[in-house]
């Protein structure tokens, strides 16, 4: 997108807030193309996949996804070869986030944006584009999942206070209810508001997020692979690279291949 | 009850040193009272006041803490008889008048050995026995009730820093930080769309700031009142969250002089707004009623938004929260508001005041907050 026009994508639920940066954004930097507001993170996240904007404004308090959780998914759901948006979060008020950003050099926004913050990061985000346009090499992304893996952290919710860890996953199919030993769960998969539950002999739903299980589980044990893939590490027989950057994981006692996304691909390197 | 901090060491030594010093200048005027109305030498007197006084008070004072310590082991602080510290009234008079008798022949006994002399043994003298009775139960009491004053200040003191504790954190959850720069940054984007439209919004703002800032002032206020603050607050809601929020409010006409303490339904509202329609992607309605059931105001809160089963969405990554507690996913953040809720029903109304929280029971879900407080047909705010 070398001599383009530079377009943005700005998630934010507050609908004045929305209006409010997009003519601000006019004022200050006009070439730039509001291509879509996003009204809550899914879809902020599926405009920003359709439309591939150079910049994208990610409210971090969204309805659906947080700003950062819509843009993990954004980075792993990226094609291929495609320069990746540079992201700028705003916030109203959240010092722990702000410290974050801060200490990664992402760029923010705090709200109610002051003119002249919001001259110096469209300045910068300028700067940053025709650098990006001169460079043959899109760094872009590179450079986002290493912001990202330090802001989501290698496994986030074991950050907080420890929670008592699962020894048993109770799934109920009717009346029944299957009592699921830990230690024979190969992976957890989120699927839409369920999560799915799979051995080597069968799968079993649970209603649970994967935000939920996370630190219920021993993370030296199961590893985060993808927002929505946990899996037993000593579960994993191979791990290929291939040239996007995904790793695709072969299981014992399971047939089916699993996708580690980009930002979690650094955890398979020989040692 | 916040009162009975243990005492450090140093504290219990100086409490023990002050009775003894105090024991030593009652025998003293004992042994003064004696020699001016007796026939004996103030020496004899004074000795055998020292030995005795010193004897029933050691004697007491260690019984005292000893069956204190015994009978208390395992009771709820709230249970014990005359307070921590303290047996109760049969053990106190027990220990008085076993302390008493032995006190007086152990330290009588002590003197005659010394002296040579022979003291009349307790019940053959009527006058020292009541002397020393009188003495040793006189000098309990003022001992128990100098305690029971100390307690009585430090159990006021803790209660007033604790009042001032939980006004601070009203004030601070209702002046949300992250709510005001939000409602600033909708009001500056408003005050260039639709001036008009700015100004009412800056109006309800500053009528909702009052009011929080003023809460803590009056006890009480009437429901009117209360209605129109909460309206002041979901209208700032209303022009943040634009149609994804939709408001109604219903007060009868009969109920609006009923007297409720002021921004109670506050935090139910905001956690309506900040964990069930905020977080939902399609937003939803919020409905505030007000209804009489016999001699009870029946308050309800209630939303359509994602319930009370799914989490929170956290503000950020719990990774960039090393403070902030995980909480249980059904609670979040809603505990404080909740707590807070019921802690004041409690203070005010005792037992005649119910507050639960549940999920809304219809198809529309979400969740229904409901208090009951009394509020007799013939009462108003003053």
């Amino acid at each position: 997108m070398t001599l383009a026009t530079p377009t943005a994508l700005i998630a934010e639920d507050e609908p004045l807030l929305a209006l409010g940066l997009q003519a601000e954004l006019n004022k200050l930097w006009p070439e730039l193309k509001i291509a879509a507001l996003a009204g809550d993170g899914h879809g902020a996240v599926a405009q920003a996949l359709a439309l591939r904007p150079s910049v994208c404004f990610f409210d971090i308090r969204m309805p659906g996804l947080t700003g950062l959780e819509a843009a993990q998914a954004l980075a792993e759901d990226w094609p291929d070869g495609r320069d990746f948006p540079l992201l700028v979060f705003v916030t109203a008020y959240d010092q722990y986030a702000l410290q974050a950003f801060e200490a990664q050099a992402v760029d923010y926004l705090v709200k109610p944006v002051e003119p002249a913050r919001l001259a110096a990061c469209t300045e910068r985000l300028k700067k940053r584009l025709s650098a990006a346009a001169n460079a043959a090499a899109p760094e872009g992304l590179d450079r986002t999942l290493e912001q990202l893996r330090a802001l989501l952290g290698a496994n986030p919710a074991a950050a907080a206070t420890p929670q008592p860890k699962l020894d048993v996953i109770q799934a109920s199919a009717g009346n029944l209810v299957h009592m699921v030993p830990i230690d024979e769960v190969l992976y957890f998969e989120a699927a839409d508001k369920y999560l799915r539950v799979v051995t080597t002999e069968r799968e079993h739903l649970i209603r649970l997020s994967l935000r939920e299980l996370l630190p219920q589980v021993d993370p030296q044990k199961f590893w985060q692979v993808h927002r929505s893939l946990v899996v037993r590490a000593s579960a994993i027989t191979t791990a290929l690279r291939d040239e996007s950057g995904k790793v695709i994981l072969t299981l014992r006692g399971r047939p089916e291949k699993l996708t580690a996304s980009r930002l979690y691909a650094h955890l398979f390197k020989g040692m | 009850m916040l009162a009975h901090q243990p005492r450090t060491p140093a504290e219990s030594l100086r409490n023990f040193a002050f009775r003894g010093l105090m024991t030593q200048a009652m025998c003293l005027a004992i042994a003064l009272l004696l020699t001016y109305f007796g026939t004996r030498a103030l020496l004899h007197n004074l000795a055998y006041s020292l030995a005795i006084g010193t004897s029933c008070w050691l004697l007491i004072d260690g019984g005292i803490h000893l069956v204190a310590r015994f009978i208390n082991r395992g009771r709820a602080p709230q249970r014990r008889g005359l307070g921590p510290g303290w047996p109760g009234l049969a053990g106190l008079v027990a220990i008085v008048a076993v302390g008493s008798f032995a006190g007086y022949s152990l330290g009588s006994s002590l003197v005659d050995l010394v002296t040579g002399f022979h003291s009349p043994r307790l019940f053959q003298s009527s006058t020292s026995g009541i002397v020393t009775l009188l003495a040793a139960v006189g000098g309990t009491y003022f001992f128990y009730s100098r305690e029971r004053l100390h307690e009585e200040q430090a159990a006021a003191d803790a209660a007033r820093a604790l009042a001032l504790e939980n006004q601070l954190r009203l004030l601070q959850s209702q002046l949300e930080p992250h709510m005001l720069f939000n409602t600033l940054a909708n009001l500056r984007v408003l005050i260039s769309l639709d001036a008009e439209r700015a100004q009412a919004m800056l109006d309800r703002l500053i009528a909702f700031l009052r009011a929080t800032l003023n809460a803590s002032r009056v006890s009480l206020h009437p429901l009117s009142a209360e209605f129109e603050r909460l309206a002041d607050y979901l209208a700032l809601m209303e022009v943040r969250m634009g149609p994804r929020l939709r408001v109604s409010f219903e007060l009868p006409a009969d109920l609006r002089a009923c007297a409720v303490p002021p921004l109670l339904l506050q935090p139910l509202v905001e956690n309506a707004i900040k964990h069930g329609l905020e977080p939902k992607v399609e937003g939803g309605r919020i409905a505030v009623s007000a209804r009489r059931v016999g001699d009870d105001l029946q308050l309800a809160v209630r939303d359509t938004g994602i319930g009370l089963g799914t989490a929170p969405v956290p503000l950020s990554p719990p990774s960039a929260h090393p403070a902030a507690p995980a909480g249980p996913p059904l609670d979040g953040g809603t505990r404080y508001g909740t707590a807070h809720v019921r802690a004041r029903l409690e203070a005010m109304f005792g037992q005649r005041a119910t507050f639960t929280l549940q999920a809304a029971g219809d198809a529309e879900g979400g969740t229904l907050a409901l208090i009951v407080l009394p509020c007799p047909a013939d009462t108003a705010a003053p």
